[in-house]
């Protein structure tokens, strides 16, 4: 393998139904800052059926060309032909840093395209940048052992360099209209034998019953001090009074008070709100994974050494219980 | 029906604590269990053999002791098991360790590779997809329930999606990665565990997978760390123990120095 021949970062501009994904931008707005530090381009791959009208997002979120690979097998996420057109590209054009959004979609093609190209592949960087130094090494860096410890991952001698990336990680830029982009009709011939061994029977989509946290820019959030549903209504009732959302430690959703998806940590969701508010959760590392680059962090536990101290920008011991509602209160007047 | 189902041994991540003073992790005592999609995985083809009579193979690749992870699939209920384990194969990353894994299966007979969604302590998701890739199948991954069909062989899965779910069809030979939330893993019977000790547990070097020295280990691997460290958490602000008036004041205060309100 020829190193030099790759060049350029590739970003997969996951769509949904004809919607782009949040993270898309996200990793653009990355890749575009990997891109200037190597003099290189930042290259969308958008895949899909009439999706050709996204195209112009894309390059007003960073990108220099975009790649439409438009067909009926795409319509769908589905394991077989998106892994084949990601490889027509690979192959073709030898990118050399391909960065996914770490969702159930990405999460799926992207170990599907590392192995077919037999190349390294990071799971859910939290970090990525290009050494200041001459090497211009691609770092990538993640949380391991169960968010306890970050290790930074090389991928020295295969190329594409890839990796995913969580939704809500990485910043995106501001959309500026007056940038100018290229976009090319890219065709790829499909096994469609191949193809043919997976059949989607339908797709549900469930009724989204809550806002999405990762989106929140204020969250108060509740753990083993909030203790019940009734606790909760407290933490409720202060979110509506700021605008925002509640979310919740694991303890309370392995509990069953809360629901999986208002979860923030490792293995629940990643936030960054403006403000996080965290309502007598003592701070496992786990939980501190997902939230610890929120803005401002304001913590309120009654136990003075809870690690979730050692994150909060203003630590109250104390109990929730009373504070959260006279805070509530006080809130409430202040509007009048 | 012939299952594999492909295993790991983890540290139970939830119970890592960090040494406060030094920063580094505190490994002693940190218990090591099946990883939890994994087990997942494995009730799902355990039930396929309850309700099928489907044979059932566990295989996990690791170090020596990992065997404890075997027995306890034998006491749940398992046909065969297979332990991996050379220091040829050590050092490896994703795409080094499905490499491995996909030249065992090779040499098995199967209608149906289920492994873990993903595993705890490296939460990749990657080594299921990989295996499935190199050994050229279908999958479906983020499995949440599982059907067969005998008469077509086959398999009807729901797929696990952030807003909603999908079900698809699929046709054996083919692997799917399971969620460790769709499902109750059975516990081992005591009939099952006195009966684990009887059964063998096949030990496999590298020889016998055939698979080339440059795709195993540290030498098939792609990817390289180049250093881990602990979580630079960002520096303390100020903690008060005041009286809830207080509480409450300060708060206000903080929320409007930063413009929240």
């Amino acid at each position: 393998m020829n190193l030099t021949e790759y060049k350029d970062v590739y970003v997969f501009a996951e769509q949904r139904d004809g919607k782009l994904q949040n993270v898309a931008l996200e990793l653009l707005g990355k890749a575009r800052e990997l891109a200037d530090a190597n003099q290189e381009k930042v290259v969308a791959m958008l895949l899909g059926k009439d999706v050709k009208p996204l195209a112009q997002t894309l390059i007003e979120h960073g990108a220099d060309r975009v790649l439409v690979v438009d067909h009926d097998l795409l319509k769908d996420y589905m394991t077989e032909p998106y892994t084949e057109a990601i490889t027509a590209i690979t192959t073709e054009f030898k990118p050399s840093i391909m960065l996914i959004g770490a969702t159930t979609i990405g999460r799926d093609l992207g170990p599907r395209v590392s192995a077919r190209n037999r190349t390294g592949l990071t799971a859910d960087a939290t970090k990525l940048e290009i050494s200041d130094d001459e090497a211009h090494e691609f770092r990538m860096t993640r949380p391991a052992f169960g968010g306890n410890l970050m290790a930074t991952i090389l991928c020295k001698n295969h190329r594409p360099q890839m990796s995913t990336v969580r939704p809500g990680v990485m910043q995106k830029m501001a959309a500026d209209a007056s940038r100018k982009g290229e976009v090319v009709d890219y065709k790829v011939d499909f096994d469609v034998k191949k193809i043919s061994r997976v059949k989607l029977v339908k797709t549900v989509k469930e009724e989204k019953t809550v806002a999405d946290i990762s989106e929140a820019k204020i969250l108060v959030s509740g753990g083993r001090g909030v203790g019940t549903k009734d606790g909760f209504a407290k933490l409720e009732a202060l979110a509506k009074e700021l605008g925002g959302e509640v979310s919740s430690s694991r303890a309370m959703v392995d509990a069953g008070v809360m629901d999986q998806s208002r979860q923030v940590g490792q293995t629940g969701k990643t936030v960054r709100p403006n403000l996080y508010l965290a309502c007598g959760i003592s701070g496992a590392i786990q939980h501190l994974a997902g939230m610890e680059e929120s803005e401002l962090i304001v913590a309120i536990n009654k136990d003075k050494f809870a690690p979730i101290f050692s994150v909060a920008d203003l630590g109250i011991v104390g109990d929730l219980h009373k504070i959260v509602p006279m805070l509530t209160e006080r809130l409430r007047t202040m509007q009048r | 029906m012939n299952i594999v189902v492909c295993i790991k041994q983890v540290p139970d991540t939830t119970e890592v604590k960090i040494n406060p003073v030094t920063g580094t992790l505190i490994r002693e005592g940190v218990p090591s269990i099946m990883n939890p999609d994994d087990k997942g995985g494995l009730e799902f083809a355990l039930q396929l053999k309850d309700k099928y009579g489907a044979h059932v193979t566990v295989i996990t690749m690791g170090l020596p002791q990992a065997e404890a992870i075997l027995r306890e699939a034998l006491a749940m209920g398992v046909d065969r098991a297979i332990l991996l384990t050379d220091r040829r194969l050590g050092g490896a990353d994703t795409l080094a360790t499905s490499s491995a894994i996909a030249g065992a299966l090779r040499t098995m007979d199967f209608d149906l590779i289920v492994t873990g969604r993903q595993a705890i302590d490296g939460d990749t998701a990657q080594v299921g997809p990989q295996i499935a890739e190199h050994l050229d199948l279908p999958q479906v991954s983020y499995m949440a329930d599982l059907k067969y069909d005998e008469a077509t062989k086959t398999f009807t899965v729901k797929k696990q999606l952030e807003d909603g779910y999908q079900i698809l069809e699929m046709q054996a030979p083919c692997v799917v990665t399971a969620l460790a939330s769709a499902v109750q893993p059975r516990y081992m019977t005591v009939n099952g565990i006195v009966t684990a000790w009887d059964k063998e547990v096949e030990v496999w070097n590298a020889d016998r997978i055939n698979v080339p020295e440059d795709h195993i280990g540290k030498a098939g691997s792609p990817t390289s760390v180049f250093k881990s460290f602990p979580k630079q958490l960002k520096p303390a602000g100020q903690t008060f123990e005041v009286s809830p008036e207080e509480a409450v004041e300060l708060i206000v205060n903080k929320l409007k120095e930063k413009h929240i309100i």
